[in-house]
């Protein structure tokens, strides 16, 4: 009974005094992604707040919307993005003309590319492909 | 000279003019083929999944998948990697798509040469080819698995033509106009015969994402065996296999990484690690290096060591 009771204290105080490391041990490790990140480009925050930022911009809603496709929708497929691929979209944006209709042309691409998959190892060359017979 | 890099230029450019000329890597194949590169090869055993429709790309897919014996079927397939209102697949899907599957997929080196060497190692090699002209173009997916140098020819499972051979010129430019795209789909405990490092980094991590934890720490065990000094690969072998529950390995392996390359994220993670374990002692030591590694060169990581750090010193 005693050696019960001890027990059940130690485990109480146990769960009192890692309740708080216990939820945050699983995210404390820093991810293979976010290392690479690190080492590769600009910090995750940065390039996904930019890709957030670029769908502020009403006309870019109204074209999504247009489409049938929430900007909330986008948000969660660009929180999705590995920090590569964030930063390759944003690469992909910067080097087209700015302000014009081609920044639109490309953040579309990007959008069926988002829409269609898991993102995995973006390629340039060509972002779309139709089969032949 | 001159005429070498008007030949690049044109290659790079303006594929559709050099038509006339047998393309570059072509013509270097055949002028001077590598000694330690059999005169030809070919996978026979690779099987053949005739294609539907536009479904290109999940028979093709099918085929590079079952031929290493994973669960292989173009329609479940198309679901996943196809896109009905293009009409066709998406390279990215492709490589998503093999992941899901259960194997690693990894961009090769955009040279002929490579492709040939990987056929030669019995692995069939995925391809993108654009069957038509730049400005008429007629995307195709198809599965490289022989060649033969003396005839000047490719063997594909391409389409409905289980057997297809085509000129090795032919096939480079259409090959070329696809963007030289081409992928191995691997086991994870194998590596393409000629993929440069950072290309199997990038596979290796894109599979830790969707494969099972166990699977991702073999393919960054598999990475390691031939590059050792990865970095990267390090830290997502001790993140896969903490990730699967195998805590003792992953202390192992950021222990390793932490003293080969005194990284920041190793001795960070490996902090934490024995935080967990209930050692704290261990715990605030390589917390101490973390810290002083991130002063000291990695100020990325300056405020997650600080809290690694608070934490071990905690109660």
């Amino acid at each position: 009974m005693n050696k019960a009771k001890r027990i059940l204290t130690y485990v109480l105080i146990s769960s009192l005094v890692f309740s708080g490391m216990a939820q945050a041990a699983p995210t404390a490790l820093i991810s293979t992604e976010q290392a690479a990140a690190a080492l590769q480009a600009a910090p995750r925050s940065e390039a996904h707040a930019r890709l957030q930022a670029t769908l502020d911009r009403a006309d870019l809603a109204a074209m999504l919307q247009a489409r049938g496709v929430s900007v909330d929708e986008m948000r969660a497929r660009v929180d999705a993005l590995t920090d590569a691929e964030a930063q390759q979209m944003l690469t992909q944006i910067d080097q087209a003309p700015a302000g014009s209709g081609d920044v639109l042309g490309v953040v579309f691409t990007i959008f069926i590319i988002l829409l269609v998959t898991d993102i995995l190892g973006l390629t340039k060359v060509f972002p779309f492909t139709r089969s032949v017979r | 000279m001159i005429a070498r890099l008007a030949c690049a230029i044109a290659a790079l450019g303006l594929s559709g003019c050099a038509a006339v000329f047998t393309p570059p890597q072509t013509a270097t194949l055949q002028a001077t083929p590598p000694a330690d590169l059999p005169a030809r090869a070919e996978r026979v055993e690779t099987p053949f999944f005739p294609q539907t429709r536009d479904h290109c790309g999940p028979a093709a897919l099918a085929t590079a998948l079952a031929d290493i014996g994973l669960p292989a079927n173009p329609d479940t397939l198309a679901d996943a990697v196809f896109l009905p209102s293009r009409g066709g697949s998406l390279q990215l899907e492709m490589v998503g798509g093999a992941r899901r599957q259960g194997a690693v997929a990894t961009r090769l080196p955009r040279e002929l040469e490579a492709l040939l060497r990987e056929v030669a190692a019995g692995h069939p090699v995925v391809v993108l080819q654009n069957l038509g002209l730049d400005w008429l173009p007629r995307w195709h997916y198809a599965v490289v698995v022989g060649y033969d140098l003396a005839a000047r020819e490719l063997v594909l499972r391409s389409g409905t033509t289980q057997r297809e051979t085509l000129a090795l010129r032919t096939f480079e430019y259409t090959w070329a106009r696809g963007g030289r795209w081409a992928i191995t789909v691997l086991p994870p405990d194998q590596l393409p015969a000629t993929a440069v490092e950072t290309d199997a980094l990038e596979a290796a991590v894109g599979f830790e994402r969707a494969a099972p934890p166990a699977r991702a720490a073999l393919a960054y065990r598999t990475l390691l065996a031939r590059w050792p000094a990865n970095l990267l690969a390090g830290i997502g072998l001790g993140n896969a296999l903490h990730a699967a529950g195998d805590t003792a390995g992953a202390q192992a392996a950021f222990e390793a990484v932490a003293l080969r390359h005194d990284s920041a994220v190793a001795w960070n993670n490996l902090a934490r690690l024995r935080l967990d374990a209930g050692d704290r002692a261990g715990a605030r030591a390589a917390a101490d290096r973390a810290v002083q590694r991130a002063d000291a060169a990695e100020p990325t990581w300056r405020d997650a060591a600080r809290a690694t750090q608070a934490a071990t010193n905690a109660h």
